[in-house]
């Protein structure tokens, strides 16, 4: 690479980390939509009567079951030609959040029915209504089991916001192919310095998800070496 | 009047037909034991008692309210009945003294320092002061169950249902929870208890009632029932159990 090289890998990266702020909010979008989604797609799924559980299991089925890139195109060119003016962004927070929330709420069902139904017995002996008892024991309980599980699922849909530039989204990866395209000599530094950027904010996520389980975890019930490193 | 009136319940679990017509009463500040062989119907009958089961036939009236009827609100009922698991079925995630007061500050809708003060009380009468802060699972067998009657006990019940309180529990933790419901049967607290602790049964029971196949066999005072009982059966199954567990349980 020439000294000529260097300054245009250095002058683009202000560029690649404004892309990256935008992966950032699709990613927080998209996780926010997921979580809630997958949390009602779980409660369903375990609570409610069996039609209503059916569809449930559909829609898990439907979000699972199609890619990811070709989800991005249903929404945002399906909206498009029935003229709903949707923005790629929004489109991209969408598609992957109803994706991301199938898979949760696989996370959560098993966190759910691995508390188990003697709590729920517990809490309506007391006089609770299941509402009270799913919010104030089943949950609180279930998500803290799902932290690990649910770190997978932060580190895979995190790489996946790389997928909206399909869609139009001038996140990261377009940027860097912008860069790419105007010099191709900086295409191999450029994408490591997309890939760092990902491997850094893995690393910070899954710091992040380890200490939040330290912080909740039950005392007298610490798993061995939860949230630690061997 | 009497507190509790159960008439003519029945359950079925399949083709299995566990509760087959069971009938009786709970006087105000009485204690009832029902004995029995496992797998009878014991459980299954004490919650049908509070509908965590629901009963497939038969009716239940609490305090002359019917609490089968489907019109009745079942959580202000259940509010009601103290409820003591096997598996005591502490809250894991929460304190003993969170575990007592939720419901208080739920269902009751108690203000929280009001709760807490109550919670702690409870906690002291089964003698679990000091452990209000400790974890479910930082707690033996035997002071889990305690919390949980404490639970029980914070919400005021009408009468309280245990369900083989004892039964999970290493041998050395029984007495200090027989303990506990020999001090609330003293002070008046209606019971209708489930277990195989003979010594209890005969010392604090005011009746005993002998289930087996989903009926009662007999009932009557423990006197009568533990030294002229009416029905082989039930001297059969005594003098098995009394064999297995001993004379004091």
């Amino acid at each position: 690479m020439t000294a000529g090289d260097w300054r245009g890998l250095v002058e683009g990266i202000p560029s690649l980390l404004g892309g990256l702020g935008i992966n950032l909010q699709i990613l927080l979008g998209l996780i926010a939509l997921g979580f809630f989604a997958g949390i009602v797609v779980a409660l369903i799924q375990v609570y409610a009567p069996r039609p209503l559980a059916a569809v449930a299991i559909g829609y898990e089925w439907f979000f699972r079951g199609v890619p990811e890139m070709v989800l991005l195109m249903l929404v945002y060119f399906g909206l498009r030609q029935f003229h709903v003016p949707i923005s790629p962004f929004i489109a991209a927070v969408i598609a992957l959040g109803l994706r991301s929330s199938a898979y949760q709420s696989q996370i959560f069902r098993g966190a759910i029915q691995a508390v188990g139904s003697n709590q729920m017995m517990a809490a309506l002996s007391v006089g609770m209504t299941r509402f009270q008892a799913i919010r104030h024991v089943i949950l609180p309980q279930a998500l803290r089991l799902s932290i690990p599980p649910w770190s997978n699922e932060f580190s895979s849909v995190l790489k996946d916001t790389t997928l909206t530039s399909a869609i139009g989204v001038i996140e990261v990866f377009k940027r860097a192919r912008f860069i790419m395209g105007r010099n191709y000599a900086l295409a191999l530094p450029t994408f490591m310095v997309v890939a760092l950027f990902f491997l850094a904010l893995t690393y910070l996520g899954n710091w992040g998800l380890g200490a939040l389980e330290r912080r909740y975890r039950i005392p007298g019930l610490e798993a061995k070496g939860a949230g630690e490193r061997f | 009047m009497s507190l509790l009136v159960v008439e003519d319940l029945h359950k079925r679990y399949g083709k299995e037909e566990v509760l087959r017509g069971v009938s009786f009463t709970l006087e105000p500040g009485e204690t009832k034991v029902i004995i029995g062989p496992s797998g009878t119907g014991k459980s299954t009958l004490l919650r049908c008692i509070n509908r965590l089961t629901e009963p497939d036939r038969g009716r239940i009236w609490l305090n002359g309210e019917e609490i089968t009827s489907p019109r009745v609100n079942i959580y202000r009922i259940r509010a009601q009945i103290g409820f003591v698991f096997q598996d005591f079925n502490l809250f894991t995630h929460l304190t003993a003294l969170d575990n007592v007061r939720l419901g208080l500050i739920r269902v009751k809708r108690m203000p929280k320092r009001e709760a807490t003060e109550r919670a702690l009380r409870e906690l002291a009468r089964v003698g679990l002061a000091d452990k209000a802060n400790a974890y479910p699972a930082q707690l033996s067998g035997g002071q889990q169950q305690r919390v949980s009657i404490a639970r029980a006990l914070a919400m005021d019940p009408k009468l309280i249902l245990f369900d083989e309180p004892t039964s999970a529990l290493d041998p050395e933790l029984i007495g200090e929870v027989l303990e506990v419901m020999i001090e609330l049967a003293k002070g008046g607290m209606t019971m209708l208890v489930v277990t195989h602790e003979m010594g209890f049964a005969r010392s604090v029971a005011d009746e005993i009632i002998f289930m087996e196949k989903g009926v009662i066999v007999e009932q009557g005072p423990p006197e009568a029932i533990f030294t002229r009982p009416k029905v082989p059966r039930t001297a059969e199954f005594l003098r098995k159990i009394t064999e297995f567990y001993g004379e004091q349980g």
